[in-house]
């Protein structure tokens, strides 16, 4: 049945499976690696954790690029601003 | 006064050599002086492309090591009377030159040219540094590839660390019949991934195999279509606006009709 399924399945383009892997492996090039960006997420969740109460659990760190220019953006939920 | 422009890539086997020696060719064919400079010590190649290897005397190792004159270094070529190429010296390594040497001798050649064509040995070390030390720009050449892409990528960062402005891209070997099948990246994929601008796209084409067999730069046998392709490049090297299209090659019917088209022109 595997042998059915693989002549009527519709593989993805490999064209389309270069582009992801390339943006994938230049992330990592481009020195913004996984962890890296693990441990960039867990500190600035304990540096914004001591003046506002943010939601941990939604944050996106991520990095982005423009024209050559890499863009580190971090979407934080905030709760509940300390002051009011 | 000359534009120095290095040809360079990352990644070995993309085109660079193929590309200086039919942009060289190109450029002199429209009326510039042009001198072609092989960096790739220990590795040369572009005398083989430009069918000058039986004429080396000098290389441009003795040129830095005051066994010649810069002038004794220069071979002219064979069909064009402003072209020349100064070599690569086969039996040496890349320390052999100095990033200061080639700024030398480029500042050296400037006088006398319109262009100074700088052919980069692959890789990040001595040789690329070596290329890219005298430029006023940089030509980046790659393939439709993942790994391709990925150097090109790296040599771009050091391009730009060099502050040598910011490069442009030739797409090489690209295959416009792939690419509407989805099996190979489009120039836009690649475009958007390395985010320089593009200065032209060279399709496969098995005449580039024929004519470096003979030793004949493609875009001497202009029909082909990366002949027309490194020509095109040429024109806007020169500020020329030529749109940014894919040569490709006619199929029987269409050079049947054209043919037809023509003789009905002269009838």
């Amino acid at each position: 049945m595997g042998f059915v399924r693989s002549i009527f399945q519709r593989r993805p383009k490999s064209s389309a499976i270069a582009k992801e892997r390339l943006q994938l492996v230049l992330v990592h090039d481009r020195g913004f690696s996984p962890q890296l960006l693990e441990t960039l997420k867990s500190e600035i969740i304990a540096v914004i954790s001591k003046y506002v109460e943010i939601d941990a659990e939604h944050i996106d760190v991520k990095v982005t690029r423009t024209e050559r220019q890499d863009r580190l953006v971090a979407d934080i939920p905030v709760r509940r601003a300390g002051v009011r | 006064m000359a534009r120095v422009i290095t040809i360079t890539s990352g990644k070995g086997g993309v085109g660079k050599t193929t590309a200086t020696a039919n942009l060289s060719t190109a450029l002199a064919m429209l009326e510039q002086r042009v001198v072609a400079i092989d960096v790739d010590i220990g590795l040369r190649n572009l005398d083989i492309v430009m069918g000058l290897e039986n004429r080396i005397v000098y290389d441009l190792v003795d040129v830095v090591e005051g066994r010649c004159r810069l002038r004794q270094a220069m071979i002219k070529d064979k069909r064009l009377p402003d072209l020349y190429l100064i070599p690569a010296a086969q039996t040496r390594d890349k320390t052999a030159v100095s990033p200061s040497d080639m700024v030398e001798v480029c500042r050296q050649l400037r006088v006398d040219f319109d262009f100074i064509l700088v052919d980069s040995p692959a890789g990040i070390e001595q040789g690329f540094k070596n290329a890219v030390a005298g430029a006023d720009e940089v030509l980046i050449v790659t393939t439709p590839e993942v790994a391709a892409v990925r150097d090109a990528d790296r040599i771009i960062g050091l391009v730009e660390a060099e502050e040598k402005g910011q490069p442009q891209l030739i797409i090489n070997r690209l295959s416009p019949q792939l690419v509407r099948r989805g099996e190979m990246l489009s120039m836009q994929d690649v475009q958007e991934i390395l985010a320089i601008p593009i200065l032209g796209i060279v399709p496969e084409d098995s005449h580039i195999l024929t004519s470096t067999n003979r030793g004949i730069p493609i875009v001497l046998e202009n029909r082909s279509p990366a002949g027309q392709a490194f020509l095109q490049i040429a024109r806007r090297m020169l500020g020329e606006d030529v749109p940014l299209t894919i040569p490709e090659e006619l199929s029987f019917w269409g050079r049947l009709t054209g043919w037809m088209g023509r003789r009905n022109e002269t009838s």
